[in-house]
């Protein structure tokens, strides 16, 4: 998963400090691997030093740093093509795909578009596939079979969530 | 140019809405799987092209006329002659022999009895029941009596054959063996083929991919060289590489 991208998709929904960040990185797509404080404000300055985020001036208080970051609009173009850009369709693919659903339903853009894109790149992939076993070998041939049911659980998945959006959408709003 | 067609088609059954406005169209000899999940119109979409329902508002074309403003005599005889179908289930007569069920839409359609046992031996080889011919449909496994159904859509040489969830009831390597018999033979043909399905294997057969939900065509993907497709980014041709790519 692309660290820096979330990290920017957040910034892009509020501005925010280095530690406030962390936080909501952490709840939403920490679960298993919460995000090194040296991470974040590692990432945040390269992001700053790219020119995707500005850096207000220290606030005073606990911490080695009390900087907000804001997002700027070459971020926000860099998150919006990030987001509708499906994820090249192969197994495992659901963490980042999970955080592009989550984000665009932060940000309040198109979700079931994307998972639309991302169902189309799949079907194609499958259909890709199935063309191969019609004149493939035994081997290939199972290859191939591999791959599909991979797909088509990931199918399974999009299709899940694109029933649930309403109730991820209402998970994710900012209280 | 299309063969059949659905253009802003509405389907309500009492208050409740299954198709608010779907378009959809298949050209002569295409494969066209049309997905999606349960109640979400895909199978009402099916039996409004196939002239089964008749759409509340829109308009069915087959083979450049409507095909929804016909009455029901002209629209059954069309069904007889032109169309074949596939389903899930119970569409043999499990009494009468796998060639008697094959034959028996010929029959009906006043073919001489020894031509159309001639034909329905001929299909039931092409698709590997040559020895099954004389077993009642009823003792033949489910793989076994999807052929028969096959032979029985394909022995009237239809133009369009609509074949509803059609591995539905199958494993995964019978079912894939139906689907190799049912869009093999339809290219060979020429036959158009409009295929329901919910499971996205089945629908990879498919030259033209359609997705409804909530009564409307949410995507269309049509060949790999239509702006449709890639506009869904497709990322690779089809290659040992990409399958070993896809699996690692």
């Amino acid at each position: 998963m692309s660290v820096p991208l979330t990290l920017l998709g957040l910034l892009e929904r509020e501005p925010s400090h280095g530690y406030d960040l962390k936080r909501e990185y952490d709840a939403f797509f920490g679960r298993s691997k919460q995000l090194p404080f040296g991470q974040v404000y590692a990432t945040l300055g390269r992001l700053a030093r790219d020119g995707r985020v500005v850096a207000g001036d220290a606030e005073p208080g606990d911490g080695p740093d009390r900087k907000r970051y804001a997002i700027t609009d070459l971020g926000r173009d860099e998150v919006d093509a990030w987001l509708a850009d499906p994820v090249e369709p192969e197994p495992h693919l659901q963490t980042v795909l999970f955080a592009k659903v989550t984000l665009a339903l932060m940000l309040g853009k198109p979700a079931a578009e994307y998972l639309d894109r991302q169902r189309a790149a799949h079907v194609n992939r499958m259909r890709e596939l199935t063309a191969l076993k019609r004149k493939g070998a035994l081997v290939d041939v199972l290859l191939a079979d591999h791959a599909l049911f991979h797909l088509e659980a990931d199918l399974r998945w999009i299709d899940l969530t694109s029933a649930r959006l309403t109730e991820l959408q209402e998970a994710v709003r900012k209280s | 140019m299309s063969l059949i067609e659905a253009r802003d088609v509405h389907k309500s059954f009492g208050t409740t809405p299954a198709l608010r406005g779907a378009s959809v169209a298949a050209g002569q000899g295409e494969i066209l799987a049309i997905m999606g999940p349960s109640g979400s119109g895909k199978s009402t979409l099916l039996h409004c092209l196939a002239g089964i329902f008749t759409p509340d508002a829109g308009e069915v074309w087959f083979d450049g006329r409507r095909l929804d403003t016909l009455d029901e005599a002209a629209r059954t005889k069309l069904r007889r002659t032109a169309f074949g179908f596939v389903f899930q289930f119970g569409q043999l007569v499990p009494e009468l022999t796998a060639a008697d069920n094959v034959a028996l839409p010929l029959l009906l359609n006043r073919g001489r009895r020894r031509q159309a046992y001639d034909t329905a031996r001929t299909w039931l080889g092409q698709l590997g029941l040559a020895d099954k011919g004389g077993r009642r449909t009823g003792e033949l496994s489910g793989g076994e009596a999807q052929r028969v159904a096959v032979a029985r859509a394909l022995a009237l040489a239809p133009k369009v054959i609509f074949a509803d969830e059609p591995t539905g009831s199958l494993d995964s390597l019978t079912g894939e063996k139906v689907m190799d018999l049912l869009t093999g033979l339809a290219r060979d043909q020429g036959t158009t083929t409009v295929i329901v399905t919910h499971d996205a294997r089945v629908a990879a057969y498919a030259d033209r991919v359609i997705m409804v939900r909530d009564g409307l065509v949410s995507f269309d993907l049509g060949p790999a060289d239509e702006p449709a497709a890639r506009h869904a980014a497709s990322p690779s041709s089809a290659s040992s590489s990409s399958v070993a790519k896809a699996v690692n």
